[in-house]
């Protein structure tokens, strides 16, 4: 793992701004006339897929169907998600 | 079809294992009220759902809770895989341990497999959305007990996460419910067949 600080500062706004994008999905499905709510939608979708792609760049592929790889196959590199070594810490207290 | 994403919804680190939480967690892997269970009866109900709302919700929130099955997976594995025997032992997980080592199985807290006997898809829309509700109310209260339960922020916060997607599927099935009541009323649209036993 080349910079573990930096890779997880990434993952965490990557996870932030992805949960963002799956709450609002669920609340547009009820609520499908929201103009603003689309406009959210659409602004944190954009900034997910501008952090996956610079994730992506220095620590390896986040899907199977829309990442490429390098030599060779990348998509089996641990950490798996479910691994401690994947996750980072949360700043208890900070929020 | 589906599409996996290599990362957590939420993230799961618990520095500590702790087979007396792992045992009791499990419950909402496998268990009655557990993930599982949840991800199963809405991707199953979502085939005979009515209204484009209430159909995208069962199948939005039946995804999400595969997402959320990982994560109790992964604080299943956390806590076991570092636990002793002995404190595997103490925990009162022996009886675990013989049948899955350190490794997750969908059971309950008490020990039983996954069932699909505790879930309903019932073809019928107003019963569904209503199962769901009273599902995720019971989900709710299985993620407070567990915090109660537990002593290690490691595990709290993570069960917290949960528990508050719980709250919001709630609130999402409530308003499906809604929009599928109105649309039913609507006069010109009796989609709903009389039973038999009513025209005689
Ligand atoms: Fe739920």
């Amino acid at each position: 793992m080349k910079n573990e600080n930096e890779r997880f500062d990434l993952l965490k706004r990557l996870t932030a701004a992805r949960f963002m994008v799956e709450d609002l999905h669920l609340y547009l499905d009820t609520h499908p006339n929201d103009r603003e709510a689309i406009a959210k939608f659409n602004s944190y979708l954009m900034q997910t897929k501008k952090l996956r792609e610079s994730y992506e760049k220095s620590y390896g592929m986040l899907t199977a169907h829309d990442s490429f790889s390098q030599y060779p196959w990348q998509w089996i590199n641990e950490p798996w998600p479910w691994d401690y070594e994947a996750n980072f810490e949360l700043n208890r207290g900070e929020n | 079809m589906w599409i996996y994403e290599k990362m957590l919804e939420y993230p799961v680190k618990i520095k500590n294992p702790n087979p007396k939480m792992a045992k009791i967690i499990i419950t909402q892997y496998g268990g009655p009220d557990g993930e599982l269970g949840a991800a199963l009866r809405y991707l199953s109900q979502r085939f005979s759902m009515i209204t484009p709302q209430a159909i995208g919700t069962l199948n939005d929130i039946g995804t999400e809770e595969l997402a959320h099955l990982e994560m109790v997976g992964a604080m299943v594995r956390q806590l076991l895989k570092g636990a002793s025997l002995e404190e595997i032992e103490k925990a009162g997980m022996s009886a675990y341990y013989a049948d899955h080592d350190r490794g997750v199985y969908p059971a309950s807290a008490s020990g039983v497999p996954f069932s699909a006997a505790g879930i309903q898809s019932k073809g019928d829309p107003i019963v569904d959305l209503t199962e769901n509700l009273a599902a995720e109310q019971k989900a709710r209260a299985t993620y407070e007990y567990l915090i109660n339960m537990a002593d290690d922020p490691d595990v709290i916060e993570p069960l917290k996460f949960l528990r508050e997607r719980e709250v919001v599927h709630f609130q999402r099935f409530g308003e499906a419910l809604r929009i599928v009541q109105d649309y039913l009323q609507e006069p010109h649209l009796f989609i709903m067949p009389k039973p038999d036993f009513l025209n005689k």
